[in-house]
């Protein structure tokens, strides 16, 4: 990682590129390390200097009836999202690889818009919709809203895998007496199940996070955790709003590394299984 | 009717007229084909002439545009492929990547109501039979390709199918492998006496296994026949070409003597070749010959043709030359050396028998 001695320009133009480098990574990771230091902070203030170590502000949170609905608001949108999104994922992702239709290609391109086109045109889009079809502004626009905004990427995800698993395996299992749903279960399901995860977690993080589209579908009175702490910032930087913030970056990135980890561990299990058997 | 008569014999595997089109393309047109009970039957040709649509076509993976396809006796035409009881070997093996060799193997005789231990028992004995016993336990991809290709068979013959279906099971195999899988794939054959249809566009292992050979091209049949009838005596130019590189030379029939036509070549040269039937003087026929039946630099049999040494090829015991007689044309011969080998530039003597001669016709067609 050393430059070649006696070269005094690529020195400095290794120093410089260490100098940027950290520098980005600061301006990356600086502000979610302040949040999470001043959520531990004494201070009734939200800012340094640090005055102790505190965990009142967690107390706080879990009496706050506000933060608790929408933490349990924002929970289940997630919890439902990533399933719908995954169910529906498979099926279009099955549909776009493994079958030809008239319109494949359109269908395909509509699936994946909403990933393309920016969150504010479908906020307002979905409202527009929802007030021409003369419907009230429920929880479940939100909801709807976080599922279109998901199944792009599910779909990607899992049209990416079965792209790489051959039809052969199908063929083979069908041939050999499977009915197409056995062969389905028993062959293709279980090979897709990485992609099937990630999409579970992708799905998850997507609607747990959203703040802007969120803004627009929520029914009256209905906060999300973006949406609360985002009205909680109206009134003040208060150390409650660090916890809030600490919990939330917990969980969405804590959710995908358990995801990461359940996965390594259920193949690693599968491995000594198999190594076991042959002993 | 009482006694008599046997019942005609049923083929195992029938088709009937088969066309299968995409659109405008016809990958298979009017195909026929009867696969006796326990035969090995060969559909060769060139990659895109459709012998693979016709093993899907069977397998009930791919729909048939017209005519009618029957198994054991039985018309397919609305037989799911689930329920056609075939074994189908791939190219890639298509082992199922998360589930153990006896999982592999046991897979078709779940769906097929035996027993446990039955299926134990069974599975061993197709292991024992592709001589990878005690395998049960790993996964495939702990197994070479040649393994893996061994259990995919092992798969496909172990719930004892009315036919075993194998699309080019061995060109995923390097060399060595290759030949191994080839006597083997014969033996368990034999042993099983399964029925058996093999896709492969190469002609060694069709003219080495194969009971029965059928040549195809641009989707039709070119010459059905035995592996000796179809090399000795193609049908067709394509077949000649295809099997073997014969030599396919162009020429007019100047005279006609018993069974013997003397053809002047366009090259200038004349031979005298075997012809079954009389052809009219002047007909426009081309006169086939293998490479192998070419002697060089010997008057072995009544035709004789020379011309200047374009390449040679030393292989051994034997040489390839490259020879052209005239206008060049080229023609291949195959040759043991007893000789000098000859170089390029250099004049060489072909000499051949009229028998090892196969007469096409205007249309390219066997004159029978």
């Amino acid at each position: 990682m050393t430059p070649p001695r006696g070269d005094r320009d690529g020195r400095w133009a290794w120093r410089l590129t260490i100098a940027m480098t950290l520098g980005v990574y600061i301006f990356l990771f600086a502000p979610i390390v302040a949040t999470v230091v001043l959520s531990f902070n004494a201070s009734m203030f939200g800012g340094f200097p640090l005055t102790g170590f505190s965990m009142q502000w967690y107390a706080k949170l879990l009496t706050n009836e506000q933060v608790l609905a929408a933490f349990k608001t924002s929970l289940w949108i997630a919890l439902v999202t990533a399933a719908v999104t995954t169910l529906l994922g498979i099926s279009v992702a099955l549909a776009l690889v493994r079958f030809q239709f008239r319109g494949k290609q359109a269908f395909s391109t509509l699936v994946i818009l909403p990933a393309l086109v920016p969150e504010t045109i479908l906020g307002v889009g979905l409202l527009v919709m929802i007030k021409a079809a003369d419907q009230p502004r429920t929880i479940w626009v939100l909801l709807l809203g976080h599922i279109m905004l998901a199944l792009p990427y599910v779909v990607l995800i899992t049209q990416a895998r079965m792209v790489g698993i051959s039809r052969s395996f199908e063929e083979a299992a069908l041939s050999l007496g499977a009915p197409r749903l056995s062969a389905f279960r028993e062959i293709t399901l279980p090979l897709l199940v990485p992609a099937v995860v990630a999409g579970i977690l992708l799905a998850f993080t997507i609607s747990f996070d959203n703040t802007s589209a969120s803004l627009f579908w929520r029914p009256a009175g209905v906060e999300t955790m973006p949406t609360q702490i985002l009205s909680m910032l109206k009134i003040s930087i208060s150390p409650e709003v660090n916890a809030l913030g600490t919990v939330m970056i917990l969980v969405t990135v804590g959710i995908p590394l358990l995801g990461g980890l359940v996965l390594q561990a259920f193949t690693r299990l599968k491995k000594r299984r198999t190594e076991n058997g042959r002993a | 009717m009482a006694g008599g008569s046997p019942a005609p014999e049923v083929p195992t595997v029938g088709l009937d007229k088969v066309t299968v089109s995409y659109g405008q393309f016809t990958a298979v047109r009017d195909f026929s084909l009867a696969v006796e009970k326990g035969s090995f039957v060969t559909l060769l040709g060139p990659s895109g002439c459709g012998k693979t649509t016709i093993l899907r076509s069977i397998a009930g993976l791919v729909e048939i545009s017209s005519g009618q396809i029957s198994i054991g006796g039985q018309r397919v035409d609305d037989v799911p492929i689930n329920k056609r009881n075939i074994g189908l070997v791939f190219q890639n093996y298509a082992l199922f990547p998360h589930k153990s060799v006896f999982d592999n193997v046991a897979f078709g005789l779940k769906y097929r109501a035996v027993s446990k231990p039955e299926i134990a028992r069974r599975v061993g004995e197709a292991l024992e039979m592709v001589r990878l016993p005690g395998s049960e336990k790993k996964l495939p991809s702990q197994l070479s390709g040649g393994q893996q290709q061994r259990i995919a068979l092992a798969r496909a013959i172990v719930f004892e199918p009315t036919v075993l279906l194998l699309d080019e099971p061995l060109s995923a195999l390097d060399a060595n492998m290759r030949e191994e899988m080839r006597v083997e794939i014969k033996k368990i054959q034999k042993a099983t006496g399964i029925t058996a249809i093999f896709v492969t566009h190469d002609q060694e292992e069709a003219l080495s296994m194969s009971d029965q050979i059928v040549v195809m091209n641009a989707g039709v049949a070119e010459q059905v026949g035995t592996p000796a009838e179809v090399y000795d005596a193609p049908a067709t130019a394509f077949v000649a070409d295809f099997l073997g590189k014969a030599n396919v030379l162009p020429g007019s029939v100047d005279k006609m003597e018993g069974q013997i036509a003397t053809v002047q070549l366009d090259a200038g040269q004349a031979i005298r070749a075997v012809s079954p039937s009389p052809i009219a003087q002047g007909a426009r026929v081309s006169v086939v010959v293998r490479p192998q039946k070419l002697a060089v630099g010997s008057e072995e049999g009544s035709n004789s043709l020379s011309g200047r040494v374009v390449s040679t090829s030393y292989l051994g015991a034997s040489a390839v030359y490259e020879i052209d007689i005239g206008k060049e044309t080229i023609v291949r011969a195959n040759t043991l050396l007893s000789g000098p080998i000859l170089r390029e530039g250099e004049t060489a003597r072909l000499g051949f028998a009229p028998e090892g001669c196969v007469l096409l016709d205007a249309g390219g067609r066997r004159v029978v």
